[in-house]
C-alpha cells in the first residue's frame, strides 16, 4: 500500500482503522515493515559510511578551507582588537605595534605565525620574511615598538600592510574567491581586477569549459557511429568490436597517454609518415602535442568508452522496426534518422554527453603530461595549487569549489533541458 | 471482396517472378517464387516459421533484396525502388509504433514526409483515429495504450497516407485470443471499406481462414497451395496443406488399385479403404489418406463407402462436442468429433464402436513418415 | 548518479586523503622519499645498513611527490603515519612555517663530521633548515643532444637563447623557479644580483621579456624523467633537467647527451620530520643520525650522481657502482661544475613564489 492510497483511506474514513486485535492499522503496518527497513537500511550502511567518509566530509573541508582566515584573527588576537580602534588612514600608533609585538611572541612559541605569514605574503610578496625575520627575536624587542619594527624593516611602514591586516581581521573571507576570479582589493578596500600579468584563472576556467565540449563533441562524432555498428551487428562480432572498444579500458592510463606522445611527437610515427608522404617537410613537422591539440587528441580517446558504452546499450534496446516502419511511411534515410533513431537514442546519447564533459572538465594527468602550455586545464592548477603553501592550498579549495559549482550548475541545466531521469547510463 | 469487384477498388497489384532469395550464398530461404496478387485482394502467407513467408513480405517491402527474380507492382519492377518510394503501407509484429511521439504525431507522419499542409494533416490523422475507433487518443503516447489499441494505431498509421497495398507482418501475434479475434473482425472490415490490397503474413491457420480471399501455405521457402480458404480446408493438395491446416487424421497404407477419380487402399493393418485420388498417381504408390475428425460419423453408417470398427481410448467432454480419441486401423490418435445432442447413446471409454466416413471426405495424398 | 559523478570530478580536485595509518611500533619506520634511482640509492646506502645494524625495518613509500600536502593532512588530521619524509628545501621551508615539523636542534641530533668537525660547521653553508637535515646537493642545468650539434653544444646560458646558433626545440620545467634566474642571467644581469633583480617589479618584467623570446621555440615538462626522453627522441635538442637523470641515462643507456654546467642551479633535499610521532621520536633521531653521517653521505653518490651535503665526505666519494667511472667529475659540487654556479635561493621563492608562479601561469595562459 501506498502512501497517498493510506492518506486517502484516513482522510475519507475520518477515523482511523483498526486491525482485528485493536490496534491502529498504520502503527500495524509500520511495526510490520520495520524489520525489513532495518534490514535494508543495514545494507546501505556501508555505502552510506563510505560517502560521507570519502565524499561529503572531504567536499565540505574543502568548502571550509576555501573560506575559512583565521590567520589574523586567531594567530594575532590582540593586534585584531588593537586594529579595530584604527581609522585607516598612515601607520597605527604605538598601541597597535605592542599588540603586534606581544602576538609574535606568543605565534612564535606556539609555531602559529609562519602561518600568518604566509597568509599575508600571498597577497604582499617578500612579507614573509619581514615577518619570519621579526618573529624569530620577538622576545627580544623594547619599547617603543613602533620605531622598533621600523628599525628592523621598513616595510613595517606600509599602510597597504596594516590596511590587509585590519580587512583580514574576519574569520570568513572571500579573498580567495576573488583571486581565483582574477579580481583583487586595491588599496582602498574595493574589489577591482587583478592586473592583466596576473589574469589566469578565467581564461583557464574559459578554456576548460571550451576544450571539454569540443572533446565532448568529437566523442559524439566517433562514438556514435561505432556504437551504431556495435548495436547492429551480429552478436560474434559485435562482441569482438566491444573488446577493441574496451581494450583502452583496461590499459593503464599512463601507457596510453605515452602512446599518444610517441604516436604525435614531432619526432613521431604521424610527423614521420607525413614527412615521408611529403606532406610536410622535414623542418615544417607538426607540432600536434605539448599544446591543445595534444590535449584534445588523447583525451577523446580516452574518454571516447564513455560515450559508446551508453549509447551501445540504448541502441541495442531500439528494434530495427522502428526505421523500417519510418521508410515505409515515406522517409528517406535522413529523414528517419533525425525523427525516429536519433530522439530514440536521446537518452544514451545525454547520458554519454554528461559523463563525458564532467569527465572532462576535472581530467588531470593528460592534460599534464600532453597540455604543454596551452593545453593545460583548470585543475593542474588546482593541483599544483594544493602541492604548495597553505594560502595557495585555500585558493586551490576555492579553484576546486568553483570548478564543483560549474560541474552541478552544467548538471542543473541538462537536467533541465533533458530530463536526467530519461537518462540512461549502461 | 473477391476479384469482382476488385476492378473498381483503388488496390494494387502485385506479383512475384521467379523470385529467389539466399541470406548466405548457400542455401535458399526462398525457393522460385511466383504468386500474382489481384486488385483489393486479402491475400494471406501462412507458414511454419522458418518457411520463408516473412522474408517475401520484406522483400516486398523493399528492406530485403531479392537476390534473383523480380518484383512487380502495379506491373512496374521495383528492385531498385527504395522502401519509402514504394508507397506500401506496412503494420509490424510488434507495431513499431514510434514511442517519443503521441498517437497523433505517429499518425502525421506519413503525412509530414509527403508534406502535406497541417490543416489536411489534422483532418486526416482525425479520420484515421475515428476509422479505429479512437478518437480521443490522439494525445497519448504508445505506451500509455493498451495492446489492442496499439494495434489498431499502427493499422490506422499504415493506412492513413492512403497506400494501395498494406503488408501486415504477424500483426495480432501479440494479443491475447480474445482480443485476436475481435482485431481479424475489425482488420477485415477496414479492408472491405477501403479495398487496398492487403498482403498478411501469419502462422496462425484460424487467423489465414477467417481474414483472407486467398492462402499461400509456405513450407520449406515453396509455396505448397494457394487457393481461397475453404478450397484448402477441404481440397488440400499434400498432406504438409491437409497437416498444416485444420485438424488431421492420418492413415498410412499403398494404392491397390485406381478407379477415375477414386483409388482404393489397403492400410498396413490390411484394412481396406476408398479415398477420393489427389496425390497418388499410381498403383503400388504408398499414400497417407487425411480425413478431418468432423467428417466422421458414429450413427447412420449405412450406405458409408467407409466403415471400420474401432476402441475408444479416451474421451474429452467440450461442451458443444465430446472429442473422441480411437485406435482405428493401428493408429491410437484418430480423433473423432460426437456432437453433443440429446438421444444419442452413451459413449464408454474402452468400448468397442463402429466408424464411417465417405470416400469424398477422404483424401489420398503423398505419403509421409 | 549525481553523486557517482560528482565524486568522480571532485576526485581530481580533493586532496588525497592521507593512507590509513599502520599500527606502529619502534621497530619500523615509515620513510617516504621520491621512488626511482634515488630512492634506490637511499636504500642500499641507509636503509640496509640500518636495518642490518639495529634491526629496524623500513617501510619504503614513494610519496615525495606529495610531501607537502600529505604532511598538511596527516598532520591536520592527527594521524601521522609518515615519520621521516624526503623534502625539497623550499617544501620544507612551507611545512616548517607552518609548524607541521619538528624543529631540529643540529648537535642533538647529528653526528660531527668524521674530522671532529661539529654538523653545524661540516654541512654546506645556508643549506640546513629549522627543520630540514640536508642529504644531497643536486643541480638543474641545462643539457643537450650531441648529434643535435656536431659542431659542438651551447656553452653558456646566451647561448641557450641564440636561436640562430643553436636551432631547435628548447623543454624547460613547466615553474618560474629557476627558468626567471637563467632569462635574467641570459639578458645580462650579474649572477650575484639575480634575486635582488627579481624582487622588484621591473626585474619580473624584465625575466618575462626575455624569455618572450624563446617561448615559440619551448616546450614544457612536468616530471624529472621527461628531459632524457624529449632528449633521446630528438623532441627537444635542449633541456633543463636534474642532473643525477642525465647522468643516468649517459651511464646506463648510453645516450650521447651533455651537460652544460654553465650557471647550474643548485638546491638541497634532505629529511623532515612531521610532528606527531613522539613516541618513536628516539628511533628516528637514531636513524638521521645513522644515515646523515660523513661515510653514509659519501656512500650514496655511489649509486647516484648527487653531491654529500657534508663537506668532510667530499673526499669520500668513490666511483660509480660496478665501474671505475669516478664520481667526482659528475656531482654539482666538483670546484670546475661550481664555477659559475648559482645558489637557489629557497628563501627568495618562499616570499615570491606564490606571486611568481601565478603571474608565469598566466603568462603561459596567453
Amino acid at each position: 500500500m501506498t502512501d497517498a492510497t493510506m492518506a486517502d483511506m484516513a482522510a475519507s474514513g475520518g477515523q482511523e482503522l483498526k486491525t482485528s486485535d485493536g490496534r491502529s492499522l498504520k502503527a500495524a503496518l509500520k511495526a510490520s515493515q520495520s524489520v525489513e527497513r532495518r534490514r535494508a537500511f543495514l545494507l546501505v550502511l556501508p555505502l552510506l559510511a563510505l560517502l560521507v567518509a570519502s565524499f561529503i566530509i572531504p567536499i565540505g573541508q574543502l568548502v571550509t578551507r576555501s573560506v575559512y582566515n583565521p590567520e589574523v584573527a586567531s594567530y594575532l588576537p590582540e593586534t585584531s582588537s588593537a586594529l579595530s580602534g584604527w581609522n585607516g588612514e598612515g601607520v597605527p600608533d604605538e598601541e597597535v605595534f605592542a599588540a603586534l609585538a606581544a602576538d609574535m611572541v606568543v605565534g612564535a612559541e606556539n609555531r602559529t605565525i609562519g602561518r600568518v605569514a604566509a597568509r599575508i605574503n600571498r597577497e604582499m610578496p617578500g612579507t614573509r620574511s619581514m615577518i619570519m625575520g621579526l618573529s624569530r627575536s620577538a622576545e627580544e624587542l623594547q619599547p617603543p615598538y613602533r620605531e622598533a619594527f621600523l628599525a628592523d624593516d621598513e616595510g613595517w611602514g606600509e599602510q597597504a600592510l596594516w590596511r590587509f591586516l585590519k580587512r583580514e581581521t574576519r574569520i570568513i573571507t572571500p579573498a580567495y574567491y576573488l583571486i581565483a576570479t582574477d579580481l583583487e582589493y586595491n588599496a582602498e578596500g574595493e574589489i577591482v581586477q587583478r592586473p592583466e600579468n596576473y589574469q589566469v584563472y578565467r581564461t583557464l576556467f574559459w578554456r576548460t569549459a571550451w576544450m571539454s565540449l569540443t572533446i565532448t563533441a568529437l566523442c559524439v562524432l566517433l562514438g556514435y557511429p561505432i556504437a551504431h555498428l556495435l548495436a547492429t551487428q551480429p552478436l560474434r562480432i559485435a562482441n569482438i568490436l566491444m573488446i577493441l572498444v574496451l581494450l583502452p579500458f583496461w590499459t593503464s592510463l599512463l601507457v596510453r597517454t605515452s602512446s599518444w606522445i610517441v604516436l604525435l611527437q614531432q619526432q613521431g610515427v604521424i610527423n614521420d609518415m607525413l614527412v615521408w608522404l611529403g606532406v610536410v617537410t622535414d623542418s615544417g613537422r607538426l607540432r600536434m602535442i605539448y599544446n591543445k591539440t595534444g590535449t584534445i587528441i588523447a583525451m577523446t580517446h580516452i574518454l571516447l568508452p564513455f560515450m559508446i558504452l551508453p549509447l551501445y546499450s540504448v541502441m541495442k534496446t531500439i528494434p530495427p522496426s522502428y526505421m523500417r516502419a519510418a521508410r515505409s511511411l515515406g522517409a528517406t534515410q535522413t529523414y528517419a534518422f533525425t525523427r525516429v533513431y536519433l530522439p530514440l537514442t536521446i537518452p544514451g546519447l545525454a547520458a554519454g554527453v554528461l559523463l563525458v564533459f564532467i569527465l572532462a572538465i576535472g581530467y588531470y594527468i593528460t592534460p599534464a603530461l600532453v597540455g604543454g602550455d596551452s593545453g593545460i586545464f583548470i585543475s593542474n592548477l588546482i593541483a599544483s595549487n594544493m602541492q604548495s603553501s597553505l594560502a595557495n592550498l585555500k585558493l586551490g579549495a576555492a579553484l576546486a569549489t568553483i570548478l564543483l559549482v560549474l560541474v552541478m550548475l552544467f548538471y542543473f541545466v541538462f537536467n533541465k533541458l533533458i530530463g536526467v531521469d530519461r537518462l540512461k547510463f549502461g | 471482396m473477391t476479384a469482382e469487384n476488385a476492378s473498381q477498388s483503388r488496390g494494387a497489384n502485385v506479383r512475384y517472378e521467379n523470385v529467389q532469395k539466399s541470406y548466405d550464398g548457400e542455401t535458399l530461404v526462398v525457393k522460385d517464387l511466383n504468386i500474382d496478387i489481384k486488385r483489393g485482394e486479402f491475400l494471406t502467407m501462412l507458414g511454419p516459421s522458418g518457411s520463408g513467408k516473412t522474408t517475401c513480405l520484406m522483400m516486398l517491402a523493399g528492406f530485403e533484396p531479392a537476390t534473383n527474380g523480380e518484383i512487380f507492382l502495379n506491373n512496374a519492377p521495383i528492385n531498385d525502388v527504395p522502401p519509402h518510394k514504394r508507397g506500401i503501407g506496412m503494420v509490424f509484429q510488434n507495431y513499431a509504433l514510434f514511442p517519443h511521439m503521441t498517437v497523433a504525431e505517429n499518425l502525421a507522419f506519413p503525412l509530414q514526409v509527403r508534406k502535406m499542409s497541417k490543416a489536411d494533416q489534422e483532418a486526416k490523422v482525425k479520420r484515421a483515429l475515428e476509422m479505429v475507433e479512437l478518437p480521443t487518443m490522439g494525445g497519448r503516447r504508445p505506451a500509455q495504450l493498451s495492446g489492442g489499441q496499439q494495434q489498431r494505431v499502427a493499422v490506422a498509421r499504415a493506412l492513413v497516407f492512403e497506400p494501395d497495398l498494406v503488408l501486415m507482418d504477424e500483426p495480432l501475434g501479440a494479443l491475447d485470443k480474445q482480443l485476436r479475434e475481435q482485431m481479424q473482425f475489425e482488420i477485415k472490415h477496414i479492408h472491405e471499406s477501403l479495398g487496398v490490397t492487403v498482403v498478411y503474413v501469419t502462422h496462425d491457420q484460424t487467423e489465414a481462414l477467417v481474414m483472407s480471399d486467398r492462402v499461400a501455405v509456405f513450407n520449406d521457402g515453396v509455396i505448397q497451395q494457394l487457393s481461397p480458404p475453404d478450397t484448402l480446408y477441404e481440397s488440400p493438395r499434400n498432406s504438409f496443406v491437409a497437416q498444416f491446416i485444420g485438424e488431421n487424421n492420418k492413415l498410412d497404407g499403398k494404392v491397390e488399385s485406381i478407379d477415375a477419380d477414386y483409388c482404393s487402399v489397403r492400410l498396413t493393418d490390411g484394412t481396406q479403404l476408398k479415398a477420393e485420388k489427389v496425390n497418388v498417381s499410381s498403383v503400388g504408390d504408398l499414400t497417407t489418406l487425411s480425413l478431418r475428425p468432423e467428417r466422421v460419423e458414429t450413427s447412420g453408417l449405412d450406405g458409408m463407402e467407409n466403415v471400420v470398427r474401432g476402441h475408444i481410448e479416451e474421451l474429452i467432454y467440450l461442451g458443444d462436442h465430446i472429442r473422441v480419441r480411437m485406435n482405428i486401423a493401428g493408429n491410437p490418435d484418430f480423433v473423432v468429433k460426437v456432437r453433443n445432442r440429446s438421444g444419442e447413446q452413451k459413449l464408454k471409454e474402452g468400448q468397442e464402436l463402429d466408424v464411417g466416413w465417405r470416400a469424398s471426405d477422404c483424401k489420398a495424398l503423398d505419403h509421409v513418415q | 548518479m549525481l553523486r557517482k559523478m560528482l565524486l568522480a570530478s571532485a576526485a581530481t580536485v580533493v586532496v588525497t586523503a592521507a593512507t590509513p595509518a599502520l599500527t606502529q611500533d619502534a621497530d619500523s619506520l615509515t620513510i617516504v622519499s621520491w621512488g626511482g634511482a634515488y630512492e634506490r640509492s637511499q636504500q642500499l646506502a641507509y636503509y640496509e645498513p640500518f636495518t642490518e645494524e639495529t634491526g629496524v625495518e623500513i617501510l619504503q613509500e614513494s610519496e615525495s611527490a606529495n610531501g607537502l600536502a600529505g604532511i598538511r593532512s596527516q598532520v591536520e588530521a592527527g594521524n601521522v603515519s609518515w615519520d621521516v619524509v624526503d623534502l625539497l628545501q623550499s617544501d620544507a621551508q612551507r611545512a616548517c612555517d607552518e609548524g607541521l615539523l619538528e624543529v631540529i636542534d643540529p648537535a642533538e641530533w647529528l653526528a660531527d663530521g668524521d674530522d671532529g668537525t661539529p654538523p653545524e660547521e661540516d654541512f654546506i653553508e645556508n643549506t640546513m633548515g629549522d627543520c630540514f637535515i640536508p642529504q644531497i646537493l643536486y643541480a638543474t642545468m641545462f643539457a643537450y643532444n650531441t648529434e643535435a650539434f656536431p659542431d659542438g653544444g651551447p656553452q653558456t646560458v646566451e647561448d641557450i637563447w641564440d636561436l640562430e646558433a643553436f636551432p631547435g626545440t628548447r623543454a624547460l620545467q613547466r615553474i618560474p623557479q629557476k627558468n626567471l634566474e637563467w632569462a635574467l642571467l641570459a639578458d645580462g644581469v650579474e649572477p650575484d644580483q639575480v634575486y635582488e633583480v627579481l624582487a622588484t617589479e621591473e626585474g619580473q618584467d624584465q625575466a618575462f621579456a626575455k624569455l618572450d623570446e624563446i617561448r615559440d621555440s619551448v616546450i614544457w615538462w612536468e616530471e624529472g624523467a621527461q628531459p632524457p626522453q624529449l632528449l633521446a627522441d630528438q623532441e627537444a635538442v635542449i633541456a633543463t633537467a636534474y642532473n643525477g637523470r642525465i647522468f643516468d641515462a649517459q651511464m646506463n643507456e648510453d645516450q650521447p647527451f651533455e651537460i652544460m654546467w654553465d650557471h647550474q642551479m643548485f638546491e638541497v633535499d634532505g629529511w623532515v620530520i612531521p610532528v606527531g610521532n613522539e613516541d618513536e621520536l628516539d628511533t628516528i633521531k637514531e636513524f638521521i643520525r645513522f644515515s646523515t653521517d660523513t661515510q653514509r653521505l659519501a656512500d650514496q653518490a655511489q649509486y647516484i650522481a648527487y653531491g654529500p651535503a657534508r663537506n668532510s665526505s667530499a673526499s669520500k666519494v668513490s666511483t660509480f657502482e660496478g665501474t671505475d667511472i669516478e664520481m667526482a667529475p659528475h656531482m654539482p659540487t666538483n670546484p670546475e661544475n661550481l664555477e659559475t654556479a648559482i645558489a637557489f635561493d629557497v628563501q627568495f621563492w618562499a616570499d615570491y613564489g606564490d606571486a611568481l608562479e601565478e603571474r608565469f601561469n598566466a603568462w603561459l595562459a596567453q
